[in-house]
């Protein structure tokens, strides 16, 4: 079940979870790309709590639309417009909703799917976060349940993937062997969403 | 009137590309937004929209270096009532050839015509 509360609560789980999580982000991101991923999250998730606390969200609908905003104005990397064309998706499928059933978050996440989808211009298999929204939403939306276990599998089968998308991509074959920084913060949002929604 | 808009990571990057294209092109509109707020290398949505705004162009040529320049210029433009092209041109040539054809007076089909052949990301 998801209400403005836990969604409050969501975001506020993933703020932290990004914080102790930055340099292993960054990390991850070193050899494949820019070395910054963990650093540029953490700027969003600040500023998207900063403003979640600053002017508290009336609506379910409008929790998402702030941290959207939020992502896209500060992360500063290409993960921004990303996650926030995904969180600003979620918002206008919540509309007037303000209980989401299971049911009801999986078409959420879905639509958030679509919307990293249309602005990467990218899809599964091309080593980037849509290889974790994607299985992931899949498998909620046929199992009725998601766990962190096959959250972390998602995320490591990025691993062995060859990018082909975004900076990784410069790589070719040696991209092969590193797990994909954006799947990895995917994953960190998808396992605070299991656990505040109660998913499991 | 036709104008350019310059998208990098880098501050440095955007400036040096304006100071060039303006030796050639004269007094052409040219906005740019390079780096993140904090002037950290990235990109900034907030910048690009202030230099989609700030050009008085009615046709805008865009050009960006790499990844995040691209979606967030994608973006801005989504929000912006201006008409915008991104060019998809190697940054230095591409905006080099587009700037003297503007300083020249050339209309928007020479200029495509022109653009056309040098188009490099495919994205």
């Amino acid at each position: 079940m998801l209400d403005r509360q836990t969604a409050l609560s969501w975001m506020d789980a993933f703020t932290n979870t990004i914080e102790e999580n930055k340099t292993h982000l960054s990390k991850l991101d070193n050899p494949i790309g820019d070395g910054d991923h963990g650093h540029n999250m953490s700027r969003g998730v600040k500023a998207a709590s900063e403003a979640l606390n600053s002017t508290p969200p009336n609506t379910l609908s409008e929790v998402f639309k702030t941290v959207a905003m939020s992502l896209i104005s500060k992360v500063g990397g290409a993960a921004g417009p990303l996650y926030g064309t995904a969180f600003l998706n979620m918002s206008k499928y919540i509309g007037d909703n303000e209980t989401l059933s299971k049911e009801q978050i999986a078409s959420m996440l879905e639509e958030g799917l679509n919307g990293i989808k249309t602005r990467g211009k990218a899809t599964t298999g091309e080593k980037t976060m849509i290889d974790l929204w994607e299985p992931a939403v899949n498998h909620f939306k046929e199992n009725g349940t998601l766990d962190a276990r096959i959250i972390d599998d998602y995320v490591e089968k990025t691993n062995p993937m060859k990018a082909t998308k975004g900076r990784a991509a410069y790589l070719g074959e040696r991209s092969i062997g590193h797990t994909d920084p954006g799947a990895t913060s995917s994953g960190l949002l998808f396992k605070t969403l299991i656990d505040t929604a109660g998913l499991s | 009137m036709n104008g350019i808009i310059l998208v990098s990571h880098t501050r440095g990057m955007v400036e040096g590309l304006r100071a060039l294209l303006l030796e050639v092109a004269g007094d052409i509109p040219i906005t740019i937004a390079g780096g993140t707020d904090e002037g950290d290398v990235g990109t900034s949505f907030e910048k690009i929209q202030n230099a989609i705004n700030e050009n008085p162009a009615d046709m805008i040529y865009a050009f960006h270096d790499l990844g995040s320049a691209k979606l967030n210029l994608d973006m801005a433009i989504e929000m912006s009532d201006k008409t915008i092209e991104i060019t998809n041109a190697a940054f230095v040539e591409g905006a080099y050839v587009v700037a003297s054809l503007i300083g020249a007076g050339a209309d928007q089909d020479t200029i495509k015509k022109n653009l056309d052949p040098i188009r490099i990301k495919n994205t």
